[in-house]
């Protein structure tokens, strides 16, 4: 087998990885995307539109926040600035994802993870060690997506047809799959534990706090992740150059 | 002034996809600058967690269902649970308890 057919395989067997990680991601999509077709509705959106919103955009708070300048029908340059702050957290998050491509990433994968870059997605590309494979996160965005973009249109036309009990149980799902991403690090690293736990703190507090809580959730993230992750740069830098990383995860794979 | 639907969602999509891609594209070679790596290191874990609490409390009918939900997820993620096992434990739980917890 040459090399290129083994890449073949290595990559079919990593896509079809991505595929089974993008279930939990799908079904916590499907809820939300319900939800949000209901608020699209609202705004007046039919559910092709519905549909096209969530299809070009996978976000769900830039979404909702879109759907507000729709309802308000303001200009198109306000559209801009609230996608662009209520998103902002993904332009971290891009440049996170940067650093795990191997150099000679070609351009066209490049292009195409930056399609779908959301927390979830970003959430379990990250997780894996070593350099970046976009076959995976590829995997698992042909699962999300259209649980993302059907789901938004089915909220649409269904509104109110799923059981409420259900959509609550489904509403954790996302959740769930953060904590499955957070803790198996803080459980290795006590700094990265310390502001977990810093983190749940000011977050609650962020969105409980009179003043605080007038601002949208996306702008309390992005605010709270600078600030936090910053202090934690500072205060506990971390020594560690990409080379070292790899050959750290080489090491875990070989005991697995 | 009625403004075109499909033009604010092209709008939307244009801006969110400039920011999702010009990092990707733009910065090339590996962050040398001992800060800006360790602060790129505890982005993911500091934004999922600031994300995750107290969200997962509002999400759900009654809060208790929620945060029972938290206390399970983080128990099975700290035994090695991967991501699907503990998201349904999460969705089950919460379902489960507000059987009881929501009339």
């Amino acid at each position: 087998m040459n090399t290129q057919e083994m890449n073949f395989t290595g990559n079919k067997r990593v896509f079809a990885e991505g595929m089974r990680d993008g279930i939990p991601i799908g079904l916590g999509y499907l809820a939300v995307a319900f939800s949000l077709g209901v608020a699209a509705k609202r705004v007046g959106l039919n559910a092709f539109q519905g549909f096209l919103a969530s299809f070009l955009n996978n976000a769900s708070a830039g979404e909702y926040a879109g759907f507000t300048v729709i309802a308000a029908n303001a200009s198109y340059l306000e559209m801009a600035l609230m996608t662009l702050i209520a998103n902002a957290r993904y332009l971290l998050m891009s440049c996170a994802l940067s650093q795990r491509f191997s150099p000679d990433t070609r351009l066209i994968h490049r292009l195409l993870l930056g399609y779908d870059v959301t927390d979830e997605l970003f959430g379990i590309t990250i997780a894996r060690p070593g350099p970046l494979n976009p076959w995976y996160t590829y995997g698992a965005i042909l699962i999300a997506i259209p649980c993302w973009s059907f789901g938004t249109a089915l909220g649409v036309i269904a509104g109110n047809i799923l059981p409420l009990r259900a959509v609550s149980a489904l509403s954790v799902a996302l959740y769930g799959m953060f904590l499955a991403i957070i803790i198996p690090p803080a459980k290795k690293n006590r700094v990265v534990a310390v502001f977990v736990v810093l983190s749940f703190l000011a977050s609650f507090a962020a969105s409980r706090l009179p003043y605080l809580a007038r601002f949208s959730a996306g702008t309390r993230t992005i605010v709270l992740t600078l600030i936090l992750s910053a202090a934690a740069a500072a205060l506990f830098p971390v020594d560690q150059t990409a080379d070292t990383r790899q050959c750290e995860d080489c090491t875990v794979r070989n005991e697995d | 002034m009625t403004h075109n639907i499909y033009l604010y969602l092209a709008i939307m999509a244009a801006v969110t996809y400039a920011i999702r891609v010009l990092p990707l594209t733009l910065i090339r070679r590996q962050i040398r600058n001992r800060f800006l790596q360790s602060f790129l290191y505890y982005v993911p874990y500091v934004t999922l967690a600031v994300m995750t609490f107290p969200a997962i409390v509002d999400a759900t009918q009654s809060p208790w269902a929620g945060a029972a939900a938290l206390a399970v997820g983080i128990i099975a993620a700290w035994k090695g649970a991967g991501l699907f096992p503990v998201s349904v434990l999460c969705c089950a739980v919460v379902f489960i308890l507000e059987l009881f917890l929501v009339r």
